[in-house]
């Protein structure tokens, strides 16, 4: 079974854990209905759609609103703290949420009390805490773009805002940035780094480059990278390794894209209607 | 009003005196303290804070720490309130100040550290707000999204975290150049 950590851009939505489904452009999670337009919605409905194309169970999910002020974020932290190590997931995604070290390590520490240890994908805010507090290996996988990539290769950045220039350099290679992740031990087990090309690396190296199609409007929309956790973490879930899963996802999230026929103000959930369409054509044969 | 212009002198720069923090609650306090000070002349700087006083996704300000009396009583004058002041040894970080402008013909986006803003050129109607990982990024692009760029409410005042603050630098820039 899949588990989603994240938050629900909405200041009062109350804590909630449970079965999230999907119906047109909403979540529906509890008696509540969410728009999906970016953020962990989006990369829940995504998963959604590669967990029913997989015939897999909806993903289990631990939501919270938050706008900002961390406040939801505390309440789930302790959530989890407090009720994770009780819980049997197959793999848990772990994205958008306010970084607070201090927590964080206490729900780490809750993790390794599983009885079976889920593979573990952060993206979003929850990538951005466990390089804050030194414990991206903890993780099996980690979904960054390539500006994000550089912050986890600067190993004096507490955050992307940080990233030195000359690292953050428009000229840097990916696959130096990725030597440098995994040389300063900030870097998870796999990395699938999302841009104009995909890559999939581990310590060794990069494992596969995928570059088409080639869809250059993506870039500006908010929410491809979210859907690209959820179809990862959807396949992972559904027991296809690591590395295949990242390669497949990644070229699922691509068609999807190029099925929407996108402009700069095309919205997420036009690309997440195409995952269906792009699954089978991955998968179909 | 004479006051306020005495403020402005140059002894506010002081290279060769001891720093101080100024540490928030939040990065939306940060930023309301950073207009405050900068609108009365003082020469601050937004940096992050050293490692021993982090907490996650924060900001500082560092200011000439002999000027402590005086700064304390502007931020209280616009009821601001630090919940520390400290003196600082070790290197701040300095924030991202690498902009990218990226055209897309009919749009525009800009891109200030892992923030991005597009911006439709002839309506300049903000079509898309996209990277980040701080939970006000989903907020703020609902907020922002199909609003006016001169209409949309600013990141600076509904949002709180230093992706909120890059996607500021964006906007800023997207103003400037849109």
């Amino acid at each position: 079974m899949l588990g989603i950590v994240g938050t629900i851009p909405e200041a009062n939505f109350p804590l909630f854990s449970g079965r999230v489904s999907l119906e047109g452009n909403d979540i529906l999670i509890g008696n509540e209905r969410i728009n999906v337009n970016r953020g962990t919605p989006a990369m829940i409905a995504a998963a959604i759609e590669t967990l029913k194309y997989m015939d897999k169970p909806e993903p289990y999910c631990y939501l919270v609103g938050d706008i900002g002020d961390g406040e939801g974020s505390m309440h789930l932290y302790r959530h989890l703290i407090d009720n994770i190590a009780d819980t049997s997931f197959h793999s848990l995604a772990f994205h958008y949420f306010q970084p607070i070290v201090s927590l964080f390590k206490k729900v780490t520490a809750a993790i390794e009390e599983m009885p079976n240890r889920p593979i573990l994908i952060a993206d979003a805010g929850f990538m951005y805490v466990a390089k804050m507090g030194g414990d991206a290996p903890f993780f099996d996988l980690f979904t960054p773009d390539a500006g994000e990539l550089a912050y986890l290769a600067d190993e004096n950045a507490p955050h992307p805002f940080y990233t030195r220039g000359f690292i953050l350099h428009e000229e840097n290679l990916v696959l130096d940035l990725i030597k440098r992740a995994y040389q300063h031990n900030n870097a998870s087990s796999y990395l699938l780094v999302k841009g104009a090309k995909d890559y999939v690396a581990d310590k060794n190296g990069v494992i596969s480059v995928i570059d088409d199609p080639i869809v250059e409007t993506l870039e500006p929309i908010g929410g491809t990278g979210d859907t690209l956790t959820g179809i990862v973490s959807a396949l992972i879930a559904s027991g296809i390794e690591i590395k295949t899963a990242s390669a497949n996802a990644a070229l699922v999230n691509r068609l999807a894209g190029f099925y929407a026929e996108p402009t700069p103000a095309t919205q997420i959930n036009e690309i997440i209607k195409q995952i269906p369409r792009a699954l089978h054509e991955v998968f179909g044969n | 009003m004479f006051k306020l212009f005495t403020k402005k002198k140059p002894e506010h720069n002081s290279e060769n005196q001891g720093r101080g923090i100024l540490v928030f609650e939040n990065t939306t306090e940060v930023i309301r303290a950073e207009n405050a000070l900068k609108a009365r002349g003082w020469e601050i700087r937004v940096m992050g804070p050293p490692p021993n006083i982090r907490s996650g996704c924060d900001l500082v300000i560092e200011f000439p720490l002999i000027e402590e009396l005086s700064i304390r009583r502007s931020l209280t004058e616009v009821n601001i309130e630090p919940i520390q002041i400290v003196p600082v040894n070790s290197v701040l970080l300095e924030p991202v100040s690498l902009l990218h402008e990226k055209d897309y013909g009919k749009y525009l986006m800009v891109r200030a550290a892992n923030m991005k803003i597009t911006v439709e050129r002839d309506t300049k109607l903000i079509v898309n707000v996209s990277g980040g990982g701080c939970p006000d990024v989903p907020y703020l692009a609902g907020q922002m999204v199909n609003k006016h760029l001169h209409n949309a409410p600013q990141p600076r005042d509904v949002g709180y975290t230093l992706c909120a603050y890059a996607l500021q630098i964006a906007y800023d820039r997207m103003v400037e150049i849109c």
